[in-house]
């Protein structure tokens, strides 16, 4: 129960980060700490206790195996993580060549 | 950022050794994703590490990196139509289902088995590396571009 | 085993708090890179080495992108919360308790949520497989495929993967529209 509580304290220090710096570039860490939390948690539930990795082999032993499922939705949630991670980035080094700085209150202007 | 005129003829000499491996490195998780730990996802991000690391290398300026970026894009929108085509096939043979397993199957745990999983895992492969490698290409070109 | 899982999630909340609260960019990188890591092994901790591989490749092409966009740019961080009048004395920025108020209501929220989740949660370690139980049992002779994720991932849950790819794809074509300066001749 107290991994549950730890990741759920993770997250909220993702949150905190993004509701409180001025900075692009923390405001995209604080999102990326709390994208781990969640993958964390969800594999986390998945877990079952003395299982075996997914991957049957022919000396398998008979052991209970860790739910797949969670694993594989984690999987596709790591890429598309990085892909938005990424276009957060050139959003970011875009703006900082037009306003020279990565101060969100300084980024006020609202043409283009 | 990256220096422009690349790292020091060590450096050049290693990553030029190494990064052969790692791509056959990469090549084996695509491959073997069926059987073992890995698969498309994990292969093509590390087949988009040999090249970054070769570029970070070698320096920008002795690649044509804007041919470099177009030619990797376009691979990149190749292998994903490969993937959908593949999967469009399933709807004219057998029960006839978007994503259908439609090659025989074999058995569990040869190389060549598992049906069209691994064809899948080789197109989603790299489409990924192909992927991660514009994204840092077209980085690398912005930044070369404003220092001019 | 929850005790090690727990001790690595402390020092990754404590990797956390400093890369929110360092001074400089490219240290508040790096020390994200200790969560990154630290999830590493704790995949690798809870049987799922193929999410252990992929992240630790995916966390490192990460760090290399971010590195190289702060590396020009400036690298001080922005932080006011403290301001000094004329006559010495200093006062907390209204606008900064403000946004922790925000946090701390929002927090409240989850907190609410998490509480009423927790309660219908298994214990951590025994869960029973009611969805998945389909996919451990026949998966390997369904798809043939030896390796149960690849096997929910390219055949039950295909669709997904094809999601995936799709927004990878549009990912790249907004990085490169974004990054563009000089339109194509």
């Amino acid at each position: 129960m107290i991994v549950f509580i730890l990741c759920f304290i993770l997250f909220l220090v993702g949150l905190f980060g993004i509701l409180t710096s001025r900075n692009i570039i923390k405001i995209i860490i604080g999102l990326s700490i709390m994208e781990f939390s969640v993958y964390l948690f969800l594999v986390l539930i998945g877990y079952i206790e003395n299982g075996q990795a997914p991957i049957i082999t022919k000396d398998m032993i008979n052991l209970p195996v860790v739910d797949p499922l969670p694993q594989a939705m984690v999987l596709t949630a790591i890429v598309i993580g990085l892909a938005t991670k990424s276009m957060l980035m050139a959003i970011a080094i875009r703006l900082y060549k037009k306003f020279k700085t990565f101060d969100i209150r300084k980024i006020t202007s609202l043409k283009g | 950022m990256i220096t422009m005129k690349g790292m020091s003829p060590i450096v050049k000499k290693v990553s030029q050794l190494i990064s052969a491996i790692i791509f056959l490195y990469g090549i084996y998780i695509i491959v073997h994703g069926h059987l073992t730990p890995g698969g498309g996802f994990a292969g093509g991000a590390v087949l988009s590490g040999a090249f970054i690391f070769l570029v970070l290398a070698f320096g920008t300026d002795v690649l044509n990196l804007r041919r470099e970026e177009e030619e990797a894009s376009v691979i990149e929108g190749l292998a994903i139509l490969i993937f959908v085509l593949m999967a469009t096939i399933g709807l004219f043979i057998g029960i006839r289902v978007f994503f259908n397993n439609y090659l025989p199957k074999g058995q569990i745990g040869e190389l060549i088995s598992a049906g069209v999983i691994p064809l899948y895992n080789i197109a989603v492969g790299i489409e990924v590396g192909a992927a991660l490698f514009t994204i840092f290409l077209a980085l690398v070109i912005y930044k070369e571009e404003i220092s001019k | 085993m929850e005790l090690t899982l727990s001790i690595l999630l402390v020092f990754m909340i404590i990797g956390a708090v400093y890369a929110l609260f360092a001074r400089d960019l490219l240290s508040a990188l790096i020390s994200c890179g200790i969560v990154g890591y630290g999830l590493v092994i704790c995949f690798l901790l809870l049987k799922a080495p193929d999410l252990a591989i992929v992240q630790i490749v995916v966390e490192t092409v990460t760090l290399i992108i971010m590195v190289a966009v702060i590396l020009d740019s400036t690298r001080q961080d922005l932080r006011e919360k403290i301001v000094h009048n004329e006559r010495g004395t200093h006062f907390i920025n209204a606008k900064y308790v403000f946004n922790v108020l925000t946090v701390v209501i929002l927090a409240l929220f989850f907190l609410f949520f998490f509480n009423q989740a927790i309660g219908r949660l298994e214990p951590f370690g025994t869960h029973v497989t009611r969805m998945a139980s389909a996919y451990v049992g026949d998966a390997a002779i369904k798809t043939g495929s030896a390796n149960l994720v690849t096997g929910v991932l390219f055949d039950f849950r295909a669709y997904d993967t094809l999601g995936e790819a799709t927004i990878l794809f549009t990912a790249v074509v907004g990085v490169l529209t974004i990054l563009r300066i000089k339109g194509r001749k």
